[in-house]
């Protein structure tokens, strides 16, 4: 009696690959955004900019080790749950992820420490490179990650014997047909995360008069970083899906919840997919929509889920992610472009303005992982697209041993998730200058270190 | 090349791994420390690893990396006959790890429960670490007695831990602490001594493969060095210890390194024991490894990359070099 061991291998990896996420798509954006507020800071001399770096460093070094450690659950998450998938594909998977490791885990671990604790033992100049290289390697790892992922949703350059992958290309699996559309995509996603995260932080801060000119200064910068990337982010998802449309048609068919085969497939708005009876209940529908956005011509031919019939991810949950996703972008656009426009005219935000700002704090956390399941679920029953099943690569635990270390997992993210949002509700309380003094000498002694440089 | 690959990355992932044990060794053995420290020594102690602990903890992303890079099926076989053990050194590494931040973060209120969660997260990833490596070198088989064995290792090889985090605290810290640290280590040593007697004695019994290539002539004497050299480390690292003057005046860094000599013999031992295998009569690293193409590819980037790894990582233990003072970078 009990689950499917499947079922729980797969709720374990969703568990610990949506934990994992959260802090990457923090950092890999934040990284970049403390390496301008050091610049600003650097030509500028407004100390308001340091008070910014001071504030939200220590929110990238929180975040930062969150991800690392969750991160190293993921390292051992392959062999311990899916050994099946290294087994076949190892010798591209393999390589891939050796390279993330060496290229960008120990540069940003290691520059990190420098960044960090440094900043008053070397000169201004060795701490922007450091910062710059721990935001080189996020980076980094993004683009070696995301282009595995990238592979297994549309492999390419290899050969198979024995059941087994051999790479043939390299620069074609690397740079497989998913991959650009994939990597600016989510490193847009990582920079609009933290863009919303520092404007919704700094907007309660403004709102409870926490703080001075730093708050200020951040809070603009993250809602103009916002309302630059979004729409580029609209048009960069448009091209991801007309590229998903072409390789992965039946992702799209279920994304769209479209059936059967159609010339001029209507756009279902919402509406409640049933598998069973292959309909959509209470569709809300616009004629011709979905043809006109997938194929831009009103009568363009949409595949229905009916053709790829035991091949089609679940329909549902693809669905309601896509949608999901779509309703943050528009939120997304419409605060930050209200908010463009009292920058604009030069007066101070409103309030309500303010409350709607510190509302979408972790929307771009919620987009995320709704876009992740979109593309990860809508990969399924593939694990390598078309090529090997999830079920084929599981490893044969019970289900008893699963449902523990899903409940044990489950319940450390809960309370870690607790805590993470605790913390940073706590320290938006705090003043960046009485932050920055709680560093003592390490304030003092940049000044020196600045002279010096 | 198909000879020899295997051979090298096999090379490669013992350094990492051992490189892993000896760095978040010193780190780990700190978290297990703590509760014997004030809190104003748990500050101090914890701030002399902060700067580290990041970098030093991706070594085993490389050891785990390594094993799936070159040895796909070594590392399924591996991780899920360990796969208890594993999720719970996963979950104390996580615990450890985002204490180091919430700790000075999360409020006054709230410090002594993630000092708690430093300490809980570092021991039960420190007898994890034990459990699986009695596991490994008793070739994953389970059995009452290699069970036995493995909780064995487990509650034994923190000692090690506790024995390079101490000699670490006697290098950077000075005063009261520097000589807490000496007495900790001086409890810590005998059982780090044991812990490695009982590895080195249980692989011969384990497999016959391994009993005949060490006692056998002229193997025997050809590999004489290891244990002698073990065995004259660890009295002068003993003899150290009762030589406060000695490491009052800056000569701590021998216990460091002793210990590091010792980690690198039992390291060299326990290859010796292994090869040709990478699961103890079950697998050797030919039958394991991925194509040759796939490894020639990643050789590329480590030969590239691990010189400026170990570069950089050396420019970093300079920049914070010297005694930890203040508590200002543990923030």
């Amino acid at each position: 009696m009990g689950f499917d061991p499947l079922f729980l291998a797969r709720l374990q990896f969703t568990l610990n690959i949506s934990f994992h996420i959260l802090f990457p798509t923090i950092t890999i954006g934040l990284a970049w955004i403390l390496l301008y507020f050091r610049l600003k800071y650097t030509i500028s001399r407004d100390r308001a900019w340091e008070y910014a770096y001071f504030f939200w460093v220590k929110i990238f070094a929180l975040s930062f080790a969150l991800g690392v450690v969750s991160g190293i659950t993921m390292s051992f998450q392959f062999g311990t749950n899916w050994p099946g998938f290294i087994e076949k594909t190892g010798n591209i998977a393999g390589p891939l992820l050796g390279y993330e490791v060496l290229t960008a885990f120990f540069l940003e671990a290691t520059f990190l420490g420098v960044m960090l604790f440094g900043k008053n033992r070397v000169s201004n100049r060795t701490h922007l490179l450091a910062t710059s290289l721990v935001a080189i390697g996020t980076t980094i790892s993004a683009f070696w990650i995301l282009s595995l992922n990238s592979w297994m949703q549309t492999p390419q350059g290899f050969s198979i014997a024995d059941g087994r992958f051999f790479a043939e290309d390299w620069l074609a699996i690397i740079f497989n047909p998913s991959f650009p559309y994939r990597f600016v995509h989510m490193s847009l996603a990582s920079l609009l995360t933290s863009a919303f995260l520092i404007a919704g932080v700094s907007a309660w801060r403004f709102n409870k008069g926490v703080d001075g000119p730093a708050t200020l200064l951040v809070l603009k910068t993250g809602v103009l970083m916002a309302a630059i990337l979004i729409p580029v982010q609209i048009f960069i998802g448009d091209l991801h899906g007309l590229n998903t449309l072409k390789h992965q048609p039946a992702k799209i068919a279920a994304i769209e919840a479209i059936w059967n085969t159609e010339h001029g497939a209507p756009f279902t708005v919402v509406g409640f997919p049933d598998e069973t009876n292959r309909t959509t209940n209470l569709a809300v529908k616009i004629p011709k929509a979905a043809s006109l956005i997938l194929t831009h011509q009103l009568d363009g031919e949409v595949k229905g889920l009916n053709e790829f019939e035991g091949e089609h991810p679940p329909v549902a949950i693809v669905f309601w992610s896509f949608r999901v996703m779509l309703a943050m972008a528009g939120l997304m656009l419409l605060v930050s472009w209200w908010g463009v426009w009292f920058i604009y005219k030069k007066t101070v935000f409103p309030r309500l303005l303010l409350h709607a700002l510190s509302f979408m704090t972790f929307s771009g956390w919620v987009a995320t992982l709704a876009g992740w399941y979109v593309t990860e679920v809508g990969r399924q029953p593939w694990i390598v697209y078309g090529i090997v099943r999830t079920a084929e690569v599981v490893a044969g635990h019970s289900s008893e041993v699963l449902t523990g270390t899903v409940v044990a997992y489950a319940s450390l993210y809960l309370f870690l998730l607790i805590s993470y949002v605790g913390t940073l509700h706590y320290m938006a309380g705090k003043p960046a200058q009485s932050l920055a003094l709680l560093q003592g000498e390490a304030a003092l002694q940049s000044e020196s270190s600045e002279e010096r440089a | 090349m198909d000879y020899a690959l295997p051979l090298v990355f096999m090379a490669i992932m013992g350094i990492a791994l051992l490189v892993y044990v000896v760095l978040d060794g010193y780190d780990l053995g700190i978290g297990l420390l703590t509760p014997l420290a004030t809190d104003a020594e748990k500050d101090l102690m914890i701030a002399s690893i902060g700067p580290f602990w990041d970098a030093n903890e991706t070594w085993i992303v490389l050891g785990v990396g390594v094993l799936l890079i070159a040895f796909p099926s070594a590392h399924g076989l591996v991780l899920t006959s360990l796969y208890l053990p594993a999720t719970i050194m996963l979950i104390g590494l996580i615990l450890r790890g985002v204490a180091f931040d919430f700790r000075v973060k999360a409020g006054d209120r709230k410090k002594a429960r993630w000092n708690n969660a430093f300490f809980i997260g570092s021991l039960t990833a420190s007898a994890a670490q034990g459990w699986m490596l009695g596991a490994y070198v008793t070739g994953l088989t389970p059995s009452l007695i290699n069970t036995l064995f493995s909780v064995f290792i487990a509650l034994t090889l923190p000692a090690l831990y506790i024995v390079l985090g101490s000699s670490w605290l006697m290098i950077k810290m000075e005063g009261h602490l520097q000589e807490k640290a000496i007495g900790w280590c001086r409890a810590a040593i005998v059982p780090m001594g044991v812990a490695l007697l009982c590895i080195s004695i249980a692989t011969p019994l384990v497999s016959e493969t391994i009993a005949d290539k060490w006692f056998t002539l002229p193997n025997f004497i050809g590999l004489l060095p290891i244990p002698v050299s073990c065995t004259v480390t660890f009295v002068t690292i003993l003899w150290l210890l009762y030589r406060i003057d000695l490491i009052k005046r800056g000569y701590a860094w021998l216990i460091m390194a002793g210990t590091i000599l010792i980690c690198i013999m039992a390291a060299l031992g326990l290859a010796y024991s292994l090869y040709p295998y990478i699961v103890i009569d079950k697998l050797t690293v030919w039958q394991a490894a991925s194509a040759t193409g796939s490894l020639m590819f990643v050789l590329i980037g480590v030969i590239v990359v691990l010189p400026a790894v170990i570069a950089y990582t050396v420019f970093v233990y300079k920049v914070f070099g010297g005694k930890t003072k203040n508590l200002y970078y543990g923030d």
